[in-house]
């Protein structure tokens, strides 16, 4: 666990850092993969940025709507740089929409568009992975086994391994998978499919699962209903979607 | 030939949800969640506890404030972001102190002095406890690598959240300290 990363007089916060290098070499790969989809690499920047401009700006308008008080004794806070005063639901919602309105605009396919963004998606996903052994976040349960490290004042299972291995795991074979002729939309709900079976499976060894009904982890209840999702997509784009052949290799 | 492929899928994906559903069932187990009686600097963790003593010579006891929502800060007079957030903590402090809100500032002594502390308090006005901690007893049980470090803990004496390095604004503080309260209540 190494939260803080110090250079000289500058500590680096490492765990937020990890997030956006990767979602800045996510974007990259994306970028690289868009024109093979059709899309520009203009056109999907400028999807990305939109999703994460709408994402920030109502991100912060939902904190001040759920804290009205704390705005109104300092409004200077408004504009302040610390990211504990952003709202989740509301960044994920109004990314989504300023995606879809971007999208639409730019006359981008739903499938094809989310396709083009999985590669960006997958190393998130990794970035969070790193970011949680930075910050000892997402701590495994406890346990007695050998590979058990010492954490939190308990041997643990090493989780945040466990989700950094799932998840680069699923970036290789997503890599794989574009090589290949598939569905439109086949790339993204294989990605959501993953990541919810490797969460159903990987949940039972945190330690820190919030529970249903006294005793589920309400973290798998979830990723199995994704999963189930993810499958019925599947089989519903297998009728409905274009199917994108491999491209012949030339030299 | 199509039409048994897609049956094929339809059993693959029908098998793996129904042993997703046993995984679930396997694996429930409240046991397992982290309980909150191990001490650790970590959020859902027992808060660490220690005994140090204020400028003023007064002995103050974490494990003492159980019941109240506490902000234990470890700062050092020679660090800016320190200096910086001292002003808001303060207002806060004096703000929700009556309903059961407490800042202890933790003077990490061992990387600054007695004298440069309270020099600073009084400059400022600081009207929470400075606590002084000479020999890096809070610090080392902290793991501190950055200051300020700070560690919102609730009435139950359990670390809520964690948050190294700053400036912190009022309206995370305020926003923060407002949960704890309504949780405590």
């Amino acid at each position: 666990m190494i939260p803080i990363l110090q250079i000289g007089p500058f500590a680096l916060p490492l765990a937020p850092f990890s997030i956006l290098l990767m979602f800045w070499l996510g974007l990259s790969l994306a970028e690289k993969f868009a024109p093979r989809r059709g899309i520009s690499a203009d056109a999907l920047y400028g999807l990305t940025m939109t999703g994460l401009i709408t994402g920030l700006i109502a991100a912060r308008i939902g904190f001040v709507f759920r804290y009205p008080g704390a705005f109104l004794e300092s409004p200077l806070s408004l504009f302040s740089l610390n990211p504990g005063l952003l709202d989740p639901f509301s960044a994920i919602s109004a990314a989504l929409v300023g995606m879809l309105v971007y999208g639409q605009r730019a006359r981008m396919h739903f499938w094809n568009a989310l396709d083009v963004l999985t590669p960006l998606l997958a190393m998130i996903a990794v970035g969070i992975a790193l970011s949680h052994i930075a910050s000892g976040e997402a701590f495994g349960a406890e346990t007695n086994l050998p590979w058990g490290i010492e954490l939190w004042g308990a041997m643990r299972h090493p989780a945040q391994f466990y989700e950094l291995v799932a998840n680069v795991s699923i970036l290789l074979f997503l890599g794989w998978k574009t090589q290949k002729s598939i569905h439109t939309g086949t790339l993204f709900l294989s990605f959501l499919g993953l990541q919810a079976g490797t969460r159903l499976f990987l949940e039972t060894y945190r330690g820190d699962s919030s529970l249903i009904l006294g005793e589920f982890r309400s973290a798998q209840i979830l990723a199995w209903v994704i999963l189930a999702a993810a499958f019925m997509g599947l089989e519903w784009i297998k009728k409905t979607q274009v199917y994108y052949q491999k491209e012949p290799d030339h030299g | 030939m199509k039409f048994l492929q897609l049956n094929r899928a339809r059993l693959f994906y029908s098998v793996i949800l129904i042993l997703g559903l046993g995984w679930i069932w396997f694996s429930a187990n409240p046991q397992s969640a982290t309980s909150g009686k191990i001490p650790a600097p970590q959020a859902g963790f027992l808060a660490p506890d220690f005994s140090l003593n204020t400028l003023t010579g007064e002995n103050i006891k974490l494990s003492d404030l159980r019941g109240k929502v506490v902000l234990v800060n470890i700062w050092a007079s020679w660090c800016l972001p320190c200096r910086a957030e001292m002003p808001a903590l303060d207002r806060a402090f004096q703000k929700y102190k009556g309903q059961g809100f407490i800042v202890l500032a933790i003077n990490s002594t061992i990387q600054d002095s007695n004298a440069k502390a309270a020099e600073f308090a009084s400059t400022n006005k600081l009207s929470f406890p400075i606590l002084l901690d000479e020999k890096g007893i809070a610090t080392r049980l902290y793991r501190v690598q950055s200051l300020p470090s700070s560690f919102f803990i609730g009435t139950d004496g359990i670390v809520r959240e964690v948050i190294i390095g700053g400036p912190m604004s009022e309206a995370l503080l305020m926003s923060r300290i407002e949960k704890l309260l309504q949780e405590g209540h």
